[in-house]
């Protein structure tokens, strides 16, 4: 995975109906922590999984966030529902 | 009880279409005064706002074929401005690279497209008009412009051998999803059911086809396939159990709990010109009917496995035709009394001749 991205027609919001955040994708919605929608709303096909590392380093006073991010996305990517921009 | 919160508003917005599939969910008098009476543009927005306060997070727009709306463009941007994420289920065969680019301009989410088979002849024979053509078209202006594309196919004895076909032809036409639907016995379908009933035999080589399709292709292209209810020996949750999940909204604004409850006798329905959705969701009679489990009877009520909450009893509209009572145990169930009727009714299919949809009510085959 080098440059993530939601795959097309994913949309992430938060439902302020039951509170959270979701992703939204064709007839269905994955319901995400706050962590997860951060994450998931910096793949935006230009950063790559370390440029979004260092990003959140930097909100979290350094926190090593990189085994999270990796874990997520590629979770993420199985279900095709983050591609790679560079792929 | 607090009723629990909608995710799912299927807006029937019309039942005229230009195909004519013998399988169609849409009741058989289509074409009776019952529906004759569309909603208003107006009607429609509000009830788009009104679901979305209520949770709703999808929106389904269908039919018929939804694109002979003239204001479709208009109810887009109400759906979008509701904070909906909507769907087009259509037949492909009036999505024109102008109109689909005016629907994208509009917020339009997705685009589902229907293929009856992956053969020309065959799509438009079981169709009941020349569209195979369009419908690849459509597909290509849906991708053009960048939406997530769907391709779903009904699927029943005349074309369950092409899974594999269709799912080549979705693979190369770019669709993310592939909605594998196989036959309900509802609507036309009923009168259908003997051109219609596939063997275990193509059951089994269908599930084959998809799994090596899974294999092959990987998560890029997710396929849906449920092995069809006549099939199965326990119930599924119909439409994620009554009341819970979904309404649908019949082309002149009865609210139903699913596509065919207008068939259930004595069921009253809300017409959403006359009541805010949050009435007819939480209190109107035909969505507290069969909700939750109180309702149940035997076995439902002492269910040997504690399914009760697992498939909410199964199809009340099933239960219905083959039990004769909407409130009994959905016959699929092992563990009903009428499960004998769903194991003949397994019996494949001889006839190869269709009762198309049209207006007119079918004649039923005695």
């Amino acid at each position: 995975m080098t440059r993530p991205r939601l795959v097309t027609g994913a949309r992430l919001r938060f439902d302020e109906v039951r509170e959270e955040h979701l992703l939204l994708i064709p007839e269905g919605a994955v319901r995400l922590n706050p962590t997860a929608a951060e994450v998931l709303g910096l793949c935006d096909g230009e950063r790559s999984l370390d440029d979004i590392v260092d990003l959140l380093s930097e909100r979290y006073d350094g926190a090593d966030l990189r085994d999270d991010v990796h874990e997520l996305v590629d979770a993420m990517a199985q279900r095709g529902l983050v591609v790679d921009a560079a792929a | 009880m607090q009723p629990p919160r909608p995710s799912s508003l299927i807006a029937e917005l019309s039942y005229q279409c230009p195909l004519h599939c013998p399988y169609c969910s849409n009741p058989v008098d289509i074409g009776g005064e019952t529906y004759r009476r569309e909603l208003a543009t107006e009607d429609w927005i509000r009830a788009f706002r009104e679901a979305r306060a209520l949770g709703v997070l999808q929106l389904a727009l269908t039919g018929g074929e939804p694109m002979l709306r003239r204001d479709l463009v208009e109810l887009c941007a109400g759906a979008r401005d509701a904070g909906l994420y909507s769907s087009l289920i259509t037949a492909g065969t009036l999505l024109t690279r102008e109109r689909a680019r005016e629907l994208k301009a509009a917020g339009l989410d997705h685009v589902q497209i229907s293929i009856q088979s992956p053969d020309a002849e065959d799509n438009d024979r079981i169709a009941g008009n020349r569209s195979f053509e369009k419908k690849l078209a459509a597909a290509h202006h849906a991708r053009e412009l960048d939406f997530p594309l769907t391709i779903n196919c009904v699927l029943h004895r005349q074309n369950l051998d092409r899974v594999a076909e269709l799912l080549d032809l979705a693979l190369e036409l770019g669709a993310q999803r592939v909605e594998l639907a196989n036959t309900q016995y509802y609507g036309w379908a009923v009168p259908n059911q003997n051109a219609l009933m596939p063997s275990w035999e193509q059951l089994r080589r269908a599930e084959e086809a998809v799994r090596h399709f899974r294999e092959r292709v990987g998560p890029k292209v997710d396929v849906l396939w449920v092995l069809p209810d006549y099939f199965e020996e326990l119930p599924k949750p119909c439409m994620g159990g009554w009341g819970r999940v979904a309404m649908v909204v019949a082309p002149n604004g009865d609210v139903m709990p699913c596509q065919a409850a207008a068939t259930i006798p004595g069921l009253e329905f809300a017409n959403l010109r006359d009541h805010p959705l949050e009435w007819i969701w939480s209190e109107s009679d035909a969505f507290a009917r069969f909700r939750g489990t109180g309702w149940m009877q035997e076995p439902c009520r002492t269910c040997p496995l504690g399914r009760q909450e697992e498939d909410w009893g199964g199809c009340r509209c099933q239960a219905l035709r083959l039990a004769g009572d909407a409130a009994a145990t959905d016959p699929v169930c092992r563990f009903s009394p009428h499960h004998d009727r769903v194991v003949a009714a397994r019996e494949p299919a001889r006839a190869d001749e269709f009762v198309y949809r049209t207006m007119k009510r079918p004649r039923v085959p005695s």
